[in-house]
């Protein structure tokens, strides 16, 4: 059984002008009944394996696309659907963006469009499923060698007013990038020949699989 | 008697979970067929935990892993209990006590939207849970009995005595089963006001759990709704199966058929058909007693 | 083996009547002593200590001895005779004297009305002398258990309590001496009223324990609980009036002195009207609808009285009186009534707690709901129903009381004691939240004994065939649910950032916490043990006959897998590990969690609080909307009883 059967998705809005964002409601109307892929729109990010990203990335919502990125348990992809998520777009120049979503999270897929067709990000998403199968794989390997193992009990819920500190209190839980440092470098030592350590989640694709 | 007993329970911790999966999983190709899709397959509810299995789980804090887990093996510790033989007021009991697991795991997490979820569902909890013991009760009235094992033995199926107490059941199945009108505290239907409730601060392992802790319950249930028409003939099991396979497809229409109302709406309504479908034949058998 | 000669039976009355005397003496010493020294949390202990250990050997005696009708005694009564009259003079003059004090005139009438005719009955010789003044039962024993510990414990509590609650009330005037002799002399007047069988002393001790808790309420003197107190006094006065009518009634009557007599005869009309006057003091004293103000009122004294009045004492001398004249009830008017007043509290009640914040208030209207449950089971008269009520009475005590010592040691630690400041108490104050867990777990969670009695209450009403009662007790435990795990759930949650409060429970209130929440723990397994030894006895004597268990044995094999349950999940999570690969992450806010779970982030890029305040459901079940039509329905219903059956028997 494969974990590409169940792909949950989770759609946030960048700062489409909602051309985009209605053509991905579109493609979870019974019209194209993506259910029939396991497919569900989940709206949390905690249950979801694939964040649909529309529009391009403003400084307000950059903040939030990252905690959302970041509160995805692993494995997770991430599809830039529409040429705005995907480079910035038309937007690209104005003052307030900051370009296409891999300025602030790694994107696997990069679906193009304006307005992207819902056959396009169908075939988006199910190109992201067969990424998230090959993250899993990878995942598995560095759950062995301990990466996420965190002890929970030791993070800081119970504190006495001296620990107290607002600015570092969640940096252990939002670096994962550290985390999965600290994992590389434990699989280097223990590994010989293979697996191969997790490469970056940002270039595990290439662009522009479009229909 | 003792060895049928553990057999029975191990047959219920075995099966329930494949029944309830794929029941649940029928439930989703009917609700696609009435939206004229064609939906997922019927094994989709499989592969969505065998999914969750293998993601990482987050977690907000410690203890909710602990009160998720406690939730499961309640729950199948009641379903157990139940398809066991054991005392239908104490299969009740543990029922609300598990469903107690799941709010606390909720109200740990300190979310709004987890926290929202779970005052709804101690307020769908306090919708059905006088129907629930009315059931207890009712049986015991038409059969002179609170143990199932006694239960099933009876010469004429319940239903003929107690049939308000079924149609309170069927009612409350809506909330218990997290159907349309009544699914305030998480809804099978993603993306919406509450986000996912109950279950919005759950991911991977812990979610998986929840799932299969459903599947259970949702067996029991459909236990339940058997017992209505269990007799000690053994053809009325064909009835019972019967039985539940309609009320499963009329659970899924009411599903398909109403949008979600409020909760107070929920209170009136679920209160006023118990006290109007069980009171009244409780009532009256108290009459005829 | 237990041999048992007169020696012992001597013994035995000597110790109850140390048990009856010292704790007056108690009061005494306490009144001379310095306030708040050592010397005095001393003597509290050690004589408290002495008092229960004293209890407990009269009830072990008690149990363990096959003929529980040789503890039986009649004294020469002369000289207890005078001093029961002078006293009562005492009583009444005092509450007279506190009346005009604080114009609160009403009072007068109330005290005059019960008191001045009894006194002209004693006075004239018109009593009847009864055969016994002192029988020790089985249920007495069981009541002296509950008093001696329970009641103990929570005086033992007072004493490091009363301490800490004038460094943080310094407007209040430091009384706490009168406060604890006041709790020892309530002390005495339970113990004296469980082991008297003639009415007259009943009602002598009755009346104590009404001006005692009428004192206790009123402690801080504002206006608040004088006007309480008074409402608590002149209710129970009300029901003192009830009481003497139906002891001049037994005595002028139909000549009974002793309650064993009454309860002993054959129900006709008019032995159904002392009952019913008796029932009706019986409503009340344990505060039922319409009468449960008083005990709502009841919360403004310190906490220590309110844990005695709403656990131990006060309101259980009500339901004992109700279920000593139970077997008679059974099958009448009186009955009847008295169930479905009982059965129409436990529902209304319930509903009235879900809309308070206030942690007392959800405790009393709790307790207000749970004596509705009570009173019900004991008004069917049947066997079953005896056995839920006396069971009910144990366990409610312990839980009670420990969830009062815990909220106010709370509201010591934190300055409130709101439900919803209560947010997070697993963080902040780990070592409290967690016995008050144990405490609401024991009040409503399967497999608790609280829950254990209801599941025995619903047995006997769908066997006497109430269904009206069996209809409230079903919506009632719905809604008992609700406010319970909703309170449950404020104390569980994990807040992030937040502080560990300094925990300043003094010792000798865990001294008194520390017994119970075990008591509680304990009385889980414990309970078929307890239907056995203690609750089957009464049985025996209240209806010369016996019941199969109630609860049978593989229903008690299943419990006890679930409290091993209840233990074992969360050790073995620890040790198997389970979820220990889980990453920690912040809680979903729809993506703009500020990181602490608390606040968000608005448009503005402000942080802002988040806080997720319990539902009370004001709207639909408030007290405004809910408190007057139940106590005129129940008041309707009280009236009818009394003009039924009372008038019907002239």
């Amino acid at each position: 059984m494969k974990i590409s059967k169940s792909p949950w998705v989770l759609h946030y809005d960048g700062s489409s002008c909602n051309g985009c964002d209605i053509e991905v409601l579109a493609t979870m109307t019974p019209l194209y009944d993506v259910e029939r892929f396991g497919i569900i729109n989940t709206g949390n990010p905690k249950h979801a394996d694939v964040l649909l990203l529309t529009g391009g990335v403003n400084a307000q919502t950059a903040p939030v696309i990252r905690q959302l990125y970041n509160m995805m348990p692993d494995p997770k992809v991430v599809v830039a659907c529409g040429i705005c998520a995907c480079d910035g777009g038309i937007f690209k120049e104005c003052y307030n963006i900051l370009g296409g979503a891999d300025k602030v999270v790694p994107v696997d897929v990069y679906v193009p469009g304006c307005a992207v067709r819902p056959e396009a990000l169908i075939q988006g998403v199910v190109k992201a499923v067969g990424i998230l199968e090959e993250k899993r794989k990878k995942l598995k390997e560095s759950m062995k060698a301990g990466y996420c193992m965190v002890d929970y009990s030791k993070m800081a819920v119970h504190m006495t007013a001296d620990d107290y500190d607002p600015s570092t209190q969640y940096d252990a839980i939002l670096t994962e990038e550290a985390l999965r440092e600290q994992a590389e470098e434990k699989m280097k030592a223990t590994a010989k020949p293979t697996p191969k350590p997790a490469a970056p989640a940002a270039d595990n694709s290439g662009k522009g699989d479009n229909a | 008697m003792t060895v049928s007993i553990i057999i029975k329970a191990i047959l219920y911790v075995l099966l329930a979970p494949f029944i309830g999966g794929l029941l649940s999983g029928i439930d989703r190709v009917f609700s696609a067929r009435m939206q004229g899709r064609q939906g997922p397959p019927v094994f989709q509810p499989f592969y969505d935990v065998f999914k969750l299995m293998n993601k990482q789980t987050t977690v907000v804090n410690g203890i909710q892993v602990l009160f998720v887990t406690a939730y499961l093996i309640f729950t199948i510790f009641t379903g157990a209990l139940f398809f066991a033989g054991g005392d239908m007021l104490l299969v009740f009991f543990a029922l609300s006590m598990s469903e107690v697991m799941m709010v606390l795991a909720a109200f740990s997490t300190n979310g709004p939207y987890s926290i929202m979820g779970a005052q709804r569902e101690l307020l769908q909890m306090m919708c059905y849970e006088p129907m629930t013991l009315l059931v207890a009760i009712g049986f015991y009235y038409a059969n002179g009995s609170f143990m199932v094992n006694d239960l099933i033995h009876a010469s004429v199926p319940a239903i003929v005595q107690i049939p308000g107490f079924f149609i309170g059941f069927v009612f409350i199945l809506i909330i218990k089963l997290r159907k349309s009108p009544f699914d305030l505290s998480t809804s099978h239907h993603m993306h919406q006001e509450m986000v996912k409730g109950l279950t919005t601060d759950l991911s991977g392992g812990n979610l998986a759990r929840v799932e299969i802790a459903e599947w259970y319950d949702t067996v029991l249930m459909m236990g339940i709704v058997g017992m209505f028409f269990i007799t000690n003939n053994p053809i009325s099991i064909l009835w019972a199966v019967i039985a539940c396979s309609v009320v499963f497809f009329l659970e899924t229409l009411i599903d398909n058929l109403f949008p979600r109302v409020k909760y107070i709406t929920m209170l009136k309504v679920t209160w006023a058909v118990i006290l109007v479908f069980a009171g009244t034949n409780l009532l009256i058998l108290n009459v005829l007693k | 083996m237990y041999v048992k000669g007169a020696n012992t039976l001597a013994n035995i009355l000597n110790v109850v009547n140390f048990l009856i005397l010292f704790p007056f003496i108690m009061a005494i010493i306490i009144g001379f002593l310095k306030k708040a020294s050592p010397l005095r949390s001393a003597v509290i202990i050690i004589g408290g200590f002495t008092i229960m250990a004293a209890a407990i050997y009269v009830a072990v005696n008690v149990l363990m001895s096959g003929n529980k009708a040789d503890f039986v005694y009649l004294e020469n009564t002369e000289l207890h005779g005078h001093i029961v009259v002078a006293a009562e003079i005492f009583l009444m003059g005092l509450v007279c004297f506190l009346s005009i004090k604080y114009k609160k005139f009403y009072a007068i009438i109330f005290s005059l009305v019960g008191t001045v005719p009894v006194l002209w009955m004693d006075l004239t010789g018109k009593a009847v002398e009864g055969f016994t003044h002192v029988r020790i039962d089985t249920f007495a024993a069981v009541m002296y258990l509950i008093v001696g510990v329970v009641g103990i414990l929570i005086c033992i509590y007072a004493s490091g309590y009363m301490k800490d609650y004038h460094h943080h009330h310094t407007d209040v005037q430091d009384r706490s001496n009168y406060f604890l002799a006041l709790m020892f002399v309530f002390l005495g007047a339970m113990f004296g009223l469980i082991s008297s069988d003639n009415l007259g002393w009943i009602y002598f001790f009755w009346e104590i324990t009404s001006v005692c808790s009428f004192l206790m309420i009123g402690y801080t003197r504002t206006q608040e609980a004088v006007d309480n107190s008074f409402r608590a006094l002149w209710m129970n006065l009300l029901g003192g009036c009830g009481f003497a009518a139906g002891l001049m009634y037994c005595n002028m009557n139909l000549g009974i002195a002793n309650l064993s007599q009454l309860t002993d005869s054959a129900p006709s009309k008019f032995v159904l009207v002392p009952v019913t006057l008796f029932a009706f003091a019986a409503l009340t004293k344990s505060a039922q609808f319409p009468f449960s103000k008083w005990l709502l009122g009841a919360m403004v004294a310190p906490t220590p009285s309110s844990a005695l009045l709403h656990s131990a004492t006060m309101v259980k001398i009500g339901v004992y009186m109700l279920i000593r004249i139970s077997p008679i009830m059974y099958n009448t008017l009186t009955g009847i009534m008295i169930t479905v007043i009982g059965g129409f509290t436990f529902f209304a009640a319930s509903l009235l707690a879900i809309t308070v914040s206030d942690g007392k208030k959800v405790l009393a209207y709790s307790t207000i709901s749970n004596l509705g449950l009570i009173t019900a089971c004991a008004g069917t008269g049947t066997t079953e129903g005896v056995w839920a009520a006396v069971m009910l009475v144990l366990f409610h005590a312990v839980s009670k009381s420990l969830l009062f010592q815990t909220v106010g040691d709370i509201e010591n630690c934190m300055g409130s004691r709101d439900v919803e400041d209560m947010h997070g108490l697993i963080i902040k104050l780990p070592r409290l939240a967690f016995i008050m867990m144990i405490g609401i777990c024991g009040m409503f969670m399967a497999p608790f004994g609280m829950l254990v009695s209801k599941w025995a209450a619903l047995k006997a009403f769908v066997d006497s065939g109430s269904v009206w009662l069996v209809i409230f007790l079903v919506f009632g435990s719905g809604s008992t649910l609700f406010y319970w795990a909703k309170w449950l759930g404020k104390i569980c949650t994990v807040i992030h950032q937040s502080f560990e409060l300094e925990d300043i429970t003094p010792r000798s209130e865990m001294v008194s916490i520390f017994p119970l929440t075990s008591l509680i723990v304990i009385m889980c397994f414990a309970f078929p043990w307890m239907s056995t030894n203690m609750i089957q006895p009464i049985l025996d004597e209240a209806f010369h006959t016996n019941i199969p268990d109630v609860i049978g044995g593989s229903d008690v094999i299943i419990m006890m897998i679930m409290v091993t349950m209840i233990f074992l999940i969360p050790i073995g999570s620890r040790f198997l590990a389970i979820g220990k690969n889980s990453k920690m992450t912040m809680s979903y806010v729809a993506g703009v969690n500020a990181g602490d779970d608390r606040h968000y982030i608005d448009s503005f890029g402000k942080e802002r609080a988040l806080y997720m305040s319990n539902w009370y459901m004001d709207e639909f079940f408030g007290e405004k909307k809910l408190l007057l039509p139940c106590i005129i329905v129940a008041a309707v219903l009280v009236a009818v009883m009394l003009i039924i059956v009372v008038g019907g028997a002239f």
